[in-house]
C-alpha cells in the first residue's frame, strides 16, 4: 500500500481534546478502509500565516498513513463535509518518517527554552536583583 | 602622540599599526562560487514541514529567493519551490507577507 503524509487544520474554537479526538476518528476511518495510521502528531494551536475562513489560528494534526488510495479518497471526502476542518493536505511519500517531524522538534526546543528562561528569571527574582535599565545609545 | 594616548586608555592592549592593504589585482569581478547549503553531508532534508529551514529561502515579502542568490543547485531549488508551495497551502508560510 502506498504511504501518505496527511496534515489538516481544524477550527480554532475546538478544544485541544476535541481536535485530538478528531484525529482518532480519522484513524478509525482509515482502519475501516483497510489502512493504518502509523503516526499521529498534534502540533497544537498554531498561528496561521494568513486568514482561512476568517480564522487566524488553527489546530494542526499530522498523520502518517499506510492505506490504499480509496481510503484517502474517502478521508478527503469526509473532510470536505466536516465543517471543523479548515484545510487538509495529503502528500504521497516514498517512505514514512517515524521520528518527530521538524515542527515537533522546533516546538520541543521552544518549550525547553521557555522553561529555562522562566527558571533563570525565577532565580534572579529570588536573589532580589533587578535588571539594570539599558542605555543602548551609550554602548 | 595620539597612539600613546589611545594605548593608555585601552589599558595595556596595544592596537596593531594598520598595514597598508596588499591587493593583488588579478581577476577583477571574480567571485568564487559559493557552495550549496545542502552540499553538507549532515544538511537537513528539504521538507515542507520544516518552516524554519524554508524561511531562509523566501524574501521578507514571502517570495521565493532565486538560486543565483542562495547558491542552491537546480535540483534543490525545484524541491525547495515545491516545499515552499506546500507550506503555503498549509498556512505555515505566507503567500504575501505584510
Amino acid at each position: 500500500m502506498p504511504f501518505y503524509e496527511h496534515t489538516l487544520i481544524a477550527r480554532p474554537d475546538l478544544t485541544s481534546q476535541q481536535a485530538q479526538s478528531l484525529g482518532e476518528t480519522i484513524a478509525q476511518l482509515i482502519a475501516d478502509q483497510g489502512g493504518k495510521v502509523t503516526k499521529t502528531e498534534y502540533w497544537g494551536l498554531r498561528n496561521l500565516a494568513y486568514r482561512i475562513k476568517k480564522n487566524r489560528k488553527g489546530h494542526y494534526l499530522h498523520f502518517n498513513i499506510d492505506a490504499p488510495a480509496a481510503a484517502i479518497m474517502e478521508l478527503e471526502r469526509t473532510e470536505r463535509i466536516n465543517e471543523d476542518v479548515l484545510r487538509y493536505l495529503t502528500v504521497r511519500v516514498d517512505k514514512l518518517d517515524d521520528g518527530p517531524s521538524p515542527v515537533m522538534v522546533a516546538k520541543a526546543s521552544r518549550d525547553e527554552r521557555s522553561r529555562r528562561d522562566r527558571e533563570v528569571r525565577g532565580e534572579r527574582e529570588n536573589k532580589g536583583e533587578r535588571d539594570e535599565p539599558r542605555h543602548e545609545d551609550q554602548v | 602622540m595620539t597612539e600613546e594616548l589611545e594605548s593608555g586608555e585601552a589599558g595595556g592592549e596595544r592596537r596593531r599599526p594598520v598595514e597598508p592593504p596588499t591587493i593583488t589585482i588579478r581577476r577583477p569581478f571574480f567571485r568564487r562560487r559559493k557552495a550549496s547549503p545542502f552540499a553538507h553531508p549532515e544538511a537537513p532534508k528539504i521538507d515542507y514541514k520544516d518552516v524554519k529551514l524554508l524561511q531562509r529561502f523566501i524574501s521578507e515579502r514571502g517570495k521565493i529567493v532565486p538560486r543565483r542568490i542562495t547558491a542552491v543547485t537546480a535540483k534543490e531549488q525545484r524541491a525547495l519551490a515545491l516545499a515552499i508551495k506546500r507550506a503555503r497551502e498549509l498556512a505555515l508560510l505566507p503567500f504575501v507577507a505584510r
